[in-house]
């Protein structure tokens, strides 16, 4: 080293596998806390353990806006009883993918889809896309009740289906299993007439998720649930999400490799539209075959 | 009104002053015009009500001879006749600018749904200059149409012979009508309500429509649940702006719906719709030369009073029911 | 190079039959079929509805319109071919336009900048825009029989005709003009509001941090920059004032001909009598007392082609509406 000119200070690195750098976090009062072991969180919710059921797969699905290639030739399969992540950075597709499997990228005019989707067995634009929407319910970033009250909100989806409207007496046992099923009975059970637009962030993401529920769809995709959300509302949302798993195939896209890795069993690293990576959560993030999905794991980019 | 930053202190010099009063006394002459408008009218109004009390609004003769009766009053102020039962008058009004609002309604909220989602391309590029037009031709030409065309349609072809028997004692049937007020008058009013409706559809904002669109509900039913709910201040809006737009059109409703201040009677079944009308602002137009006889410009002027009521009144229902709505709305977060 | 890893191998259960068997009614109830039909209904009709009124008004005024119309004075007489043209009727439809839209645009965008920029103290801002919203919804015949009381004050007597017995007439074109301006005046108010409302803050910072007050800023900077907006308020003011009728009625005294008072030219001029297009398609329409449905038809057509000629203005101007600041 030349002490006539100094070197500049090396930009710090965190590596995985040092001692952590961070004071581990005191266990929360539900004794829930994760145990960090080399400075990465454990899971805090059990696996799946019944075999999953393949409900949805994609097969050699490509999505394109205009010239731009946005997913390529993915093929993936979404199961019932597991939950799938879609995890990668930003603007690598995911989103785009999760919005084709209820084909609601066909209200963008400049899409154009190649390759297949189906639905236990059946090719979904052989149907027609309400139905489609009916059977795969979404959820979206941004909470998005609509303007009316609580048990309208839930009923929505019973209702407008039909020539015939169902009258209100009919539809509480709906709403009530809905809402339970989503977690939000308890709190609402004396205020159904009330505005949804009053209620706070991470109830109305739970009414939301009541909503999808009410129509009982087999397939639910989550677009970043939480991403707008606290982290007490988080944690309600994915256990919510977890004790779904069981009835409803679940794929969740997020950006939160901490959340995927709480809630996932199956995993899928995308990148700039390709799948990179695809397989069980446990050897995606504990030992990842492809070196991007090591790299981003590891919190190299994002 | 906004205070967009402050100017540099030391710049606040007298002609700043000067032209901020200069400005605010321009304003201050609006608020004056206003006033004098309400108190002028009201004040020349005042003895039409005073002498005739709540019966000016009720029914009771033949309006048109009240008013030839106040016009032909002797020159002694003290023998001016007043007498006047307006209702023939006011329940005109009412029948023509309720029923032409409810149509207008209808079929601007169609349209506007239609022009959002279900239009082609190409028409939706022709709608929009459609609805300028109708929303720009004066009303003497829409007027001059009814005359011309609508009126001697319905007086010759629609109408029956038995009709005109039917009601012949009472009045003459000849195609100045309710139902020819009526339909011109949608015509009228039917693009502003559009305009207004179909900008509120385009904003309803995007995750309701999604949301909406990914619970499997078609597009129709979403737009009318999730849209039209969405966009119901700025429906109100429009139907209060509509019915303004209706309750002040007096050359065309004087030139086609019927020059003879008569209560269509319902009685009459089908009849009804063919019987003419002549509401307030037409009434005003009609008499509007007389106004130099005192008794007959004060009768005139109580006509006006009543119509800037029914304005002022129109514009605080509207204000009122927005408000009522904005609990379900996103301004509510 | 990215790998892909391999779809694992299919899990040994079957799948399992749909939670639901595949409907198979539509989506669309009846209801919703005869609201789309309703809908589609709707656009039609209004299409159906405005091409026919042009297509009408195009062939009876190809028909009845005649160029000498154009240039002839109108002339009272039952015989219709000895009953001349429209000129004066243009003449005053050209000279109400100019006095209104000269009276309603220094107020208007006066009171506009008044209520953008100054607008204290703000009870007096809110009442002040209540009254510019009151005047666009008051019907224009309250204004004008309004105006005629107004006007009919002998404290007015040199805005028009005064006749023996001082009984003044109220009734002019001065009268009318004034009025007129009310009608274009919620419309000019609103365009420029809404053009110095889009002027983004900075613009004002950068001047008033140049040590420019707010009087100066408003004339060399925001003004200039809110031209196009000015300039659509004031044609969609100049259409309004074109297109009606009622105060021409009540407020331009009921000549054929223009006729002026005796005083200097423009001055009495300005305090005579006259009429417009509307007034003469009005009166030779059945409902007046001309009965010259051809020559109303004639005016009737030259009157739509200067309104919508006027809206074309306007759908221009704003055009080039891209605000400089946003780029």
């Amino acid at each position: 080293m030349d002490a006539l000119s100094p070197l500049p200070p090396p930009v710090r690195r965190i590596l995985p596998e040092g001692p952590p750098t961070v004071a581990p976090v005191p266990p929360a009062a539900n004794g829930h806390a994760p145990h960090p072991q080399n400075g990465r969180p454990t899971r805090r919710m059990p696996r799946a353990e019944t075999t999953a059921v393949e409900r949805m797969r994609t097969e050699a699905l490509s999505i394109a806006y205009g010239q731009k290639l946005a997913v390529n030739e993915v093929s993936l399969s979404v199961r019932q009883g597991e939950v799938l992540a879609l995890i990668g950075p930003s603007g690598c597709g995911k989103t785009t993918l999760l919005r084709s499997l209820n084909r609601l990228v066909d209200l963008t005019p400049a899409a154009a889809r190649g390759g297949r989707i189906l639905l236990d067995g059946e090719d979904v634009d052989s149907f027609d896309v309400t139905h489609l929407r009916r059977r795969v319910g979404m959820l979206f970033q941004q909470p998005n009740p609509f303007p009316m009250s609580i048990f309208d909100n839930v009923a929505y989806g019973l209702r407008e289906r039909g020539s015939k409207k169902p009258s209100k007496r009919a539809l509480e046992p709906a709403v009530l299993e809905a809402l339970q099923r989503a977690g939000l009975w308890e709190e609402v059970k004396d205020n159904l007439d009330h505005p949804a637009l009053a209620l706070s962030g991470g109830q109305q993401q739970r009414l939301c998720i009541a909503r999808s529920l009410a129509v009982r769809p087999e397939v639910l995709l989550l677009d970043e649930p939480c991403s707008a959300l606290d982290p007490i509302s988080t944690q309600v949302i994915e256990e919510t999400i977890v004790s779904l798993r069981n009835e409803i195939a679940i794929v969740i896209v997020t950006h939160n490799l901490q959340q995927a890795q709480r809630v996932a069993d199956h995993v899928a690293f995308m990148y700039l539209g390709d799948l990179i990576e695809y397989g069980e959560a446990a050897q995606v993030f504990g030992a990842p075959v492809a070196e991007r999905t090591r790299e981003y794991v590891s919190g190299g980019f994002g | 009104m906004q205070q967009l930053g402050s100017p540099a202190p030391q710049s606040r010099d007298r002609t700043d002053q000067r032209a901020e009063l200069l400005l605010g006394a321009l304003a201050s002459a609006v608020l004056v015009l206003i006033a004098f408008m309400i108190v002028f009218v009201f004040t020349k109004a005042w003895p039409s009500f005073a002498h005739n009390g709540l019966a000016w609004f009720g029914p009771g003769g033949n309006v048109d001879e009240q008013l030839t009766n106040i016009f032909n009053s002797p020159a002694d102020p003290n023998d001016y006749v007043y007498t006047l039962h307006a209702w023939p008058l006011l329940y005109a009004t009412a029948l023509i600018t309720g029923v032409s609002v409810l149509l207008a309604t209808v079929i601007s909220l169609l349209s506007a749904m239609f022009i959002v989602e279900f239009a082609p391309d190409p028409m939706k590029r022709v709608l929009q200059p459609v609805i300028r037009l109708l929303a720009a031709v004066p009303s003497v030409v829409y007027g001059l149409i009814g005359i011309l065309v609508l009126v001697p349609f319905v007086g010759n072809h629609v109408v029956t012979e038995p009709q005109k028997e039917s009601v012949r004692y009472v009045i003459q049937l000849d195609g100045t009508s309710v139902i020819v007020g009526v339909l011109v008058l949608t015509v009228m009013i039917t693009p502003i309500m559009v305009a207004i409706v179909t900008d509120a559809l385009r904003s309803v904002p995007r995750h309701w429509t999604e949301g909406a669109a990914a619970l499997g509900v078609n597009r129709w039913r979403a737009l009318r649940t999730v849209g039209l709910r969405a966009a119901r201040p700025a429906i109100v809006a429009a139907a209060v702006l509509a019915t303004a737009r209706a309750l002040g059109e007096a050359i065309m409703l004087s030139m086609v719906s019927g020059s003879i201040g008569f209560a269509p009677n319902p009685l009459d079944g089908v009849t009804f719709f063919f019987e003419p009308a002549r509401t307030l602002a037409a009434t005003v137009v009609d008499n509007s030369e007389g106004l130099s006889v005192k008794p007959f410009g004060q009768t005139v002027y109580a006509f006006a009073a009543v119509l800037l009521v029914s304005s002022a009144f129109l514009s605080f229902a509207g204000w009122a029911a927005r408000r009522s709505m904005r609990k379900y709305t996103l301004q509510a977060r | 190079m990215s790998t892909r890893t391999q779809l694992p191998a299919p899990p040994p259960a079957s799948p399992p039959a749909p939670m639901r068997p595949l409907p198979t009614e539509s989506s669309w109830s009846l209801g919703d079929k005869i609201g789309v039909a309703a809908a589609w209904g709707a656009g039609i009709l209004l299409c159906l509805i405005a091409g026919a009124i042009v297509a009408y008004m195009l062939i009876r005024g190809i028909q009845y319109l005649d160029l000498s119309l154009l240039s002839t004075h109108p002339e009272v007489g039952l015989d219709q071919s000895k009953t001349g043209g429209f000129l004066d009727p243009i003449e005053g439809t050209i000279l109400l336009t100019i006095i209104g839209t000269a009276i309603a645009t220094p107020l208007g965008v006066g009171i506009a900048v008044w209520l953008s920029e100054y607008g204290r103290p703000s009870w007096l801002a809110r009442a002040v825009e209540s009254c510019v919203e009151i005047v666009a919804g008051t019907p224009s015949i309250v204004l004008a029989i309004f105006g005629l009381l107004v006007f009919q004050q002998s404290f007015f007597g040199f805005l028009s005709f005064t006749a023996e017995g001082n009984a003044v007439f109220g009734r002019s074109f001065f009268t009318a003009g004034a009025i007129m301006s009310l009608i274009a005046l919620p419309l000019v108010v609103g365009a420029t509001r809404e053009a110095l409302q889009a002027i983004p803050s900075h613009v004002r910072e950068a001047s008033y941090a140049l040590g420019k007050d707010r009087i100066a800023t408003i004339r060399r900077v925001l003004l200039p920059a809110s031209r196009r907006g000015i300039g659509t308020g004031v044609t969609l003011g100049m259409g309004r004032i074109v297109g009606d009728t009622a105060i021409v009625v009540v407020l331009l005294g009921a000549s054929l001909q223009i006729q002026p008072e005796n005083g200097a030219p423009v001055w009495g001029l300005l305090k005579g009598t006259g009429s417009t297009l509307t007034t003469y398609v009005y009166n030779n329409s059945p409902a007046g007392e001309g009965n010259a449905p051809e020559k109303a038809y004639a005016a009737a057509f030259v009157l739509l082609i200067i309104v919508i000629f006027l809206n074309f203005a306007v759908d221009l101007i704003a055009r080039g509406k891209e605000s400089a600041w946003t780029r």
